[in-house]
């Protein structure tokens, strides 16, 4: 076990992949300079300029030239900067990356991580905060993951980097210094969920860094006697359903929560999961928290409007249960 | 490495590059056929006929394993590039054993096993791929080269002008070819284009910039050789814009009555590739007979392609949720 932050995770993981794989290469944006978070820290003079590539600011081109690259046979690493910047390269990502395999006959594939740092990350406003992730699990071809912790930020990098198909990966801006104990050795099955507290009385469905708020809240609920089971998606496509039907079959309750708006959220595809497959086992009512269909405000105060907070998921878990918050 | 002809005027190049065209010519002449007589390509198809110079003339520089990005209107690059003419009429029918299997159909031709890696919906698409091939190939340190296909209509967005600034900026062995019919789907590029087009742009950008007849294959294919051999050598990235005409509507469906009447009666009679290159032709001393021979071994292969692609059955239903993804692939995960 090493202790490691969020950023250095994904960080070592990169470089202990371009280590193995001579065709795995990074590119986008000032990353010689480690990029806006400091997350190619010393890779570019370590590997070189043409392993990790300075861009013009060009998202279109990053995406496309990347796409190009992975065709011929190398392993781009994508970066965007912000998810809200990778709007720029829809197009590239949508309509070409995702579509190419199927669309030649399975000729093609596009092995390429694509980093979109997601999330709420003080006042940073509408244009540096947005959580898009649905938007990605709607498009065939892509496979779209939102890790959490130091520990997945490392496996789930190498995990995206070995995977043929293009893999969205959503790291959250708050959490880059969050620190944790890294297993090196443990390797990740995309699609596959963690458990991150087992518990028999509630089921608490979420991802990225709301999946570190629920687990905290099992953490209150637990002094108050209520056993909450916390299940961290981890990946939305593929996600894994069958861990989340198997909870909800052993504690009737369910929550989901994410940073995200609520209307047309993941949270919808996994309620309405639950509701098909597993409505017979529901002792109570289901619950989704999302955020309002409005958007990120500047001042702190109005950014707080749009957050799910702990409280919030906290009464929620509650309300599963037929109480109300203490 | 393919030996660079600097003969203008060779005979046996001159007699393949005609064959080309009348190849391309009547795959597309039974492609619009199959669509509007026999109902069976149900898709648009974006004929090329009139612009066959171009793909002639610029695939001729390429070695298979070079690569080519196309767009919409892309028959008749790929089948100069070297794909099988019987898997594209496949799946222009959306057959099973067309190149794509019947998913991409002639939007999203490509034949990766001789570099041609995709038609593209989407105009201008192509531009940053292609930069971005030619980068991956350089990263593994090969010498192939790409050739970068896009309309005159393409020039216009976005992606002309990050893909060919990043093509400079990473000295990337592309040759960028604006294939210029004249028109932006319906509308004229002329009343929509700010400057003086392609070319022009792409010296704002540093590139040299070649601009020829499109029409005059041995022209195209001089050029193209010659930008050719400087990207083997080496050299930046270029950019060939081909002066042409297109003489259909922008699909096989369109009319084009929005333009003047004789214009495109005027360009086949005087301005015809086909024509032109039979001309000269004759004027080295080949025979009508001999030329007639080109034509008419060009016609019969492609009627009897048509015949075989009609007569091939449609993939099979399973097919449609293969390579969409492994890691939650449709096949395993329904919803």
């Amino acid at each position: 076990m090493v202790k490691m932050t969020y950023v250095e995770a994904s960080r070592e993981a990169v470089r202990e992949m371009m280590h193995a794989d001579k065709t795995v290469w990074c590119v986008g944006e000032d990353l010689g300079r480690g990029s806006v978070f400091g997350q190619y820290l010393g890779l570019q003079e370590e590997f070189g300029p043409d392993r990790v590539a300075d861009t013009p600011i060009s998202e279109a081109a990053i995406m496309g030239a990347a796409f190009g690259a992975a065709m011929v046979g190398t392993r781009p690493i994508v970066e965007m900067r912000f998810s809200d910047f990778a709007l720029c390269a829809t197009d590239e990502l949508v309509n070409q990356i995702a579509k190419a395999r199927f669309m030649f006959g399975g000729q093609s594939r596009a092995p390429m991580v694509i980093r979109k740092p997601i999330g709420l990350w003080r006042s940073s406003a509408a244009q540096h905060s947005q959580s898009l992730e649905s938007w990605y699990v709607h498009i065939p071809g892509l496979v779209v993951v939102c890790p959490a912790t130091p520990q997945d930020n490392y496996s789930m990098m190498k995990a995206a980097i070995k995977c043929d198909d293009p893999v969205v990966y959503l790291e959250h801006k708050n959490i880059w210094q969050m620190e944790g104990e890294v297993d090196k050795s443990l390797e990740v099955t995309l699609g596959k969920a963690a458990v991150r507290r087992s518990g028999d009385d509630v089921t608490l469905v979420s991802w990225s860094d709301t999946a570190n708020k629920c687990v905290a809240v099992a953490d209150r609920l637990a002094t108050q006697n209520i056993h909450a089971e916390v299940i961290d998606l981890r990946s939305l496509w593929p996600w894994d359903k069958g861990t989340v039907l198997a909870s909800v079959r052993k504690t009737g309750r369910l929550v989901v929560a994410h940073e995200s708006v609520a209307v047309g959220g993941f949270g919808a595809e996994v309620v309405a999961t639950v509701a098909e497959q597993a409505g017979d086992a529901l002792r109570g009512p289901l619950r989704r928290l999302g955020a309002p269909r409005s958007l990120v405000a500047y001042a702190p105060n109005l950014e707080d409007q749009v957050r799910i907070t702990e409280d919030m998921i906290e009464k929620a878990a509650l309300e599963t249960l037929g109480k109300s918050a203490p | 490495m393919k030996q660079v002809n600097t003969a203008t005027h060779n005979t046996a190049r001159a007699r393949e590059l005609l064959a080309m065209m009348e190849r391309i010519r009547a795959f597309e002449e039974q492609a619009i056929l199959a669509a509007e007589r026999d109902k069976l390509v149900l898709g648009a198809i974006h004929p090329s006929i009139g612009q066959e110079a171009c793909a002639a003339g610029v695939m001729q520089a390429l070695n298979t394993d070079d690569i080519l990005l196309s767009t919409h209107r892309g028959h008749g690059h790929t089948l100069a590039k070297g794909a099988d003419a019987l898997a594209m009429m496949r799946e222009l029918l959306g057959r099973e054993g067309g190149c794509c299997g019947g998913k991409g159909g002639s939007m999203h031709i490509a034949d990766f096993g001789v570099g041609m890696l995709g038609a593209n919906g989407v105009v201008g698409a192509n531009i940053t791929i292609g930069a971005g091939a030619a980068h991956g190939i350089k990263l593994m340190g090969d010498n192939r080269i790409v050739v970068d296909v896009f309309g005159d209509g393409a020039i216009n967005r976005g992606p002309f002008l990050e893909g060919i600034n990043w093509a400079s900026v990473f000295e990337l062995p592309v040759m960028f070819v604006c294939e210029d019919n004249q028109y932006s789907a319906t509308t004229k590029t002329k009343s929509v284009t700010a400057g003086q087009g392609a070319a022009a742009r792409a010296k704002s950008l540093g590139l040299k910039a070649t601009v020829i007849d499109g029409n005059n294959v041995e022209a195209v294919a001089n050029a193209a050789d010659e930008i050719a051999a400087r990207l083997r050598a080496g050299g930046p990235p270029e950019m060939l814009h081909l002066i042409t005409y297109r003489r259909t509507g922008h699909t096989s469906f369109d009319p084009a009555t929005y333009r003047p009447e004789d214009e495109s009666a005027r360009e086949e009679k005087l301005n015809d590739p086909i024509a032109r290159q039979r001309t000269l032709l004759a004027g080295m001393g080949v025979s009508e007979d001999a030329l007639d021979t080109i034509h008419q071994t060009a016609q019969t292969e492609m009627i009897a392609v048509l015949a075989k692609a009609a007569a091939t059955p449609f993939p099979d239903d399973n097919t449609a949720f293969l390579d969409v993804q492994d890691t939650g692939s449709p096949a395993v995960e329904a919803f």
